[in-house]
């Protein structure tokens, strides 16, 4: 297969190969390039996501999520690459794909001058069929919302706006969901309930591919792509991912958390020291914890401090990884 | 505890029939790092206007930096920075600009304004970029950046309204430790933001919904009271009780 | 103080760091200026006029010459009868027709005085004036020529002057047809142009070009509800003009509306193609009212008429649909023609829908770059 891409194949002939078995994959992309001007936006990003897969792609504003989003559902073309959507070849059978595919761009996307029900309506009738037809995938979701159905998309909440997209996306039954940081600016609550909403879809074989700056929210996915800076970082499990930390993962706490950063920084034995939370994350050089980096603490007049050992959480993949990509440490 | 330089008495402020701060009462240490969190519509961004002299209370009694905030909002906007997450800087002017205005702004001398900009650029290591285009920076940069315009006049008082969205995960951190740094220094911070995490950094936080303050102590004692481990956690405890 | 002065400073920095900016600035004025200066004038030049010789003699003729040897006028047409004045006019070349009575010279010598009629187009009213004007000054300038070496004041020609169309020279049978193209334009192309980028501006375009509606779907579907609309809004402007202006249509009705129609679409049209271009309700705004309205207003032939302007303003004119459309309103309300002097300015209209349509389609973009 890689073979046989790294010819230079074009799109169909590339496709006719992935037809001859059966269809897993809801998407499939190689080699995906794009640029705006002399900003590079996307380099050479392949992946595939399975069918009725939450797949999810974490990274922080800019990374190229948006464009890599544009160019899956139709809206780009990309300067180099291959993608490949639902089996159809996303370049050329965009008026097909399109109907199988249900968006919700960042911004949410409703009018905000008609009501709930009006916005559900016409997007229902825009894709051919009414709200009753498919009322019950997104029951769970719209039931939040409907004691408001007559109001005015632009005087609901966030969390509200966000259950409506998500149902005027849904509203079509798309084999393909693709949400942009749909829980970008809503409280911790709404996008706990969200997700919920999301796992609950699994039943009803819909792919969806989520996009989030979030990285606690990448264990509610079952396989993510961390992508930063145009380049996907890694590709795997968040389990797997986490798994995928280098080194051993100590955590140090104190009360005097902006002394303690300072005192741990200076210290050479330290290989990284970030803060999280209520606690700093600190890789050591010779990965092996003895009293040293305690007595150096107390020696510094911090006398409080716990260490211990922890695993590795997904941001803290996230942040080894930025390094290794940018070719930067942390000591100040 | 050692001065108040934010004393709010039973605070309302109505927009017609609608009650978006209902009777809040709290006080802000000189140097703290203040997290003041709650869901969006709660009420944040309607206090954090009435503080920063923006907006003026319908009742209730509200001091920033020894100024009233009825009838001192001029000298409340001299004594404090601002920085919000929609915009902070002049898109088509150059960093150096920004700066030379917004230190003739504050009303900062030329000398002033010129050593604040050198240091500025040589603690961010930003001395390339001295004479780019704001729109030319990759947004990390621009927040820091932003960071460091809003504490140029040295204030009492920073507010910060959701200064980290988006940004990747070691810039946020790298953006604390500059809010660590400033703190130390003997500038109060008051930040709001969605990532629960960076409450866990705050001296003290307090939890709005619905107009009213529902929570307000230390990140610690809260996570205690509440039998939580992350402040996450607590938040999702108050919001929906029956979880 | 100082904090004022690095205010003004960063002002001045923006404006310059904006082309668009200093295209208002500058660009817009001398625009003005060009436009006001040279399309705007009360005189006239080349005013067609056709005249009714029912004498011929050597008196008429050489007044006829001064006539037209003036500067002021151009001779459009010899005319045989009084039956040949209605269509004359109708075709719209022609501003006045001056009528020389029969035996005109020999009536002069003997009698003292003829009679002289001039009958002007009184659908324009503000060129009928100058055009009466401008000859009666010629007929005196004549009399006391031809009277020269008779010194006393016994020959008088007195201009009989006839409005034909509007008798009364109410200046609103000028304004409303005008008023009527303009506002039609302006209306149609804003509300269609604002409508698209506002969606562009909202997101709200995106989730449209995912979806199975066709560029087609969209750009029709967006147009028909002004399109209903608009048609209502001409009726009542045309009732508004006939009660309150008391000016009734004085051709076919259906005629009247039927071309309004071709107009509102054409407006659509057009703000359609102008949303294309415009990458936000603003600019869309901007280039809707401020592009269309000045040259409306100045070059369409609404209050200047365009024979009076120099030629490259002509040229110009000819873009504007406005212009054809003001001669269709004038014609069918006013002089009461049919479609038989229209086809000309109607078959223009069609082919600038269809060209402005056929662009918009191709322009939309079914991607987002």
């Amino acid at each position: 297969m890689m073979a046989l891409l790294n010819q230079g194949c074009p799109g169909k002939c590339f496709l006719q190969q992935k037809n001859n078995y059966q269809m897993l994959k809801a998407v499939e992309s190689s080699g995906i390039s794009k640029k705006f001007g002399p900003t590079i936006a996307l380099d050479n990003i392949s992946f595939s996501v399975n069918e009725s897969e939450i797949f999810g792609f974490i990274g922080p504003d800019g990374a190229g999520k948006t464009t890599l989003f544009r160019i899956i559902t139709t809206l780009l073309l990309p300067d180099e690459g291959e993608m490949s959507v639902l089996g159809m070849d996303s370049t050329t059978d965009y008026k097909e794909l399109r109907k199988n595919i249900g968006y919700m761009p960042g911004r949410f996307s409703l009018y905000q001058d008609l009501s709930v029900e009006e916005n559900l309506n016409f997007f229902a009738t825009v894709f051919g069929t009414t709200v009753e037809e498919n009322y019950e995938l997104i029951s769970d979701i719209y039931s939040h919302i409907e004691p408001f159905k007559k109001r005015l998309a632009g005087k609901l909440s966030g969390g509200m706006k966000q259950k409506l997209a998500l149902s005027c996306a849904l509203i079509h039954k798309p084999r393909l969901l693709i949400l942009d940081e749909p829980t970008t600016g809503v409280d911790a609550v709404s996008r706990s309930e969200f997700w919920d909403m999301l796992g609950k879809l699994r039943k009803y074989n819909i792919t969806i591919i989520v996009s989030t700056p979030y990285m606690d929210e990448a264990i509610r996915c079952d396989r993510v792509a961390l992508i930063q800076n145009g380049e996907i970082l890694s590709i795997d499990t968040p389990q797997n991912i986490k798994a995928g930390f280098s080194r051993k993962l100590f955590t140090v706490k104190s009360a005097e958390k902006y002394k303690l950063i300072k005192t741990l920084r200076k210290n050479p034995e330290i290989l990284t020291a970030y803060p999280f939370g209520d606690s700093i994350h600190v890789t050591l050089n010779n990965n092996t914890l003895d009293n040293s980096l305690y007595e150096y603490l107390v020696r510094e007049g911090i006398g409080d401090a716990v260490i211990m050992e922890a695993e590795a959480g997904i941001e803290d993949r996230f942040l080894e990884l930025m390094e290794k990509d940018n070719g930067i440490t942390n000591k100040a | 505890m050692n001065n108040t330089v934010i004393s709010v008495h039973n605070l309302v402020k109505k927009f017609g029939s609608f009650t978006a701060n209902d009777n809040l009462s709290f006080e802000v240490y000189a140097g703290e790092i203040f997290g003041f969190l709650g869901a969006n519509g709660a009420g944040k961004t309607t206090t954090i206007r009435i503080l920063s002299g923006l907006s003026i209370p319908t009742s209730g009694e509200v001091n920033v930096a020894g100024f009233d905030a009825y009838s001192q909002t001029e000298q409340i906007k001299k004594n404090i920075g601002y920085m919000c997450q929609k915009f902070s800087l002049y898109e088509d002017l150059t960093v150096k600009e920004n700066i030379i205005l917004y230190g003739g702004i504050y009303g900062m001398s030329k000398s002033l304004i010129r050593e604040r900009l050198i240091e500025l650029l040589a603690k961010l290591r930003f001395q390339e970029y001295e004479n780019r285009m704001i729109s030319d920076l990759p947004p990390g940069l621009r927040q820091k950046l932003a960071f460091s315009v809003a504490v140029l006049h040295e204030p009492k008082i920073v507010f910060l309204d959701e200064p980290t969205g988006g940004v990747d995960p070691i810039t946020r951190r790298q953006f604390w430790e500059s809010i660590y740094e400033t703190a130390s220094r003997g500038i109060t911070v008051f930040v709001t933001t969605h990532y629960m995490d960076e409450a866990e950094y705050c001296d003290r936080i307090s939890i709005m919904n619905d107009g009213k303050i529902v929570a307000l102590d230390t990140p610690e004692r809260l996570k205690k009271q509440y039998n939580a481990t992350s402040v996450e956690e607590v938040f999702i405890k108050i919001a929906r009780p029956d979880t | 103080m100082k904090r004022f002065l690095g205010f003004v400073k960063k002002e001045f920095l923006h404006i310059f760091r904006d082309y668009r900016t200093l295209f208002i600035l500058f660009g817009i004025p001398v625009a003005q200026i060009l436009i006001f200066g040279f399309a705007v004038s009360n005189d006239i030049r080349n005013a067609g006029v056709a005249i009714l010789d029912l004498s011929h003699d050597e008196i008429t003729l050489k007044l006829t010459d001064k006539i037209i040897s003036s500067g002021f006028f151009k001779k459009t047409e010899t005319l045989l009868n009084y039956k040949d004045i209605d269509r004359v006019f109708k075709k719209g070349k022609t501003k006045a027709v001056i009528i020389f009575e029969n035996d005109f010279g020999k009536k002069l010598i003997s009698e003292g005085k003829a009679s002289l009629s001039i009958i002007a187009d009184g659908s324009e009213p503000n060129t009928a004036t100058l055009v009466t004007n401008y000859t009666t000054a010629i007929v005196n300038d004549f009399t006391t020529e031809l009277a020269g070496p008779v010194l006393n004041n016994s020959i008088r020609i007195s201009p009989d002057v006839k409005m034909f169309y509007n008798p009364n020279l109410k200046s609103h049978f000028m304004f409303v047809p005008g008023v009527v193209t303009l506002i039609l334009i302006l209306i149609s192309a804003l509300m269609t142009s604002v409508t698209i980028t506002r969606e562009k501006e909202f997101g709200t375009m995106e989730v449209l070009l995912v979806s199975p509606l066709r560029p087609i779907q969209i750009i029709l579907g967006k147009v028909m509800p002004y399109f209903i609309l608009s048609f209502i809004n001409v009726l009542l402007i045309l009732a508004l003009s006939w009660l309150v202006f008391d000016l009734p249509v004085k051709g076919s009705l259906i005629l009247l509306l039927a071309e309004c129609m071709l107009y509102i679409l054409m407006s659509l049209s057009l703000g359609i193609l102008i949303s294309t271009v415009s990458a936000n309700m603003q600019q869309a705004i901007f280039i809707s009212l401020i592009g269309l309205m000045l040259p409306t207003v100045l070059l369409s032939g609404f209050i200047f008429p365009i024979e009076n302007m120099p030629k490259i303003y002509d040229y110009v004119s000819s873009i504007l649909p406005p212009r054809y459309f003001i001669v269709i309103i004038k014609n069918i309300m006013i002089k009461g023609t049919g479609l038989m002097y229209i086809w000309k300015e109607t078959l223009i209209l069609i082919i600038m829908t269809l060209v402005f349509i056929g662009l918009s389609v191709r322009k939309f973009k079914i991607r987002l770059e």
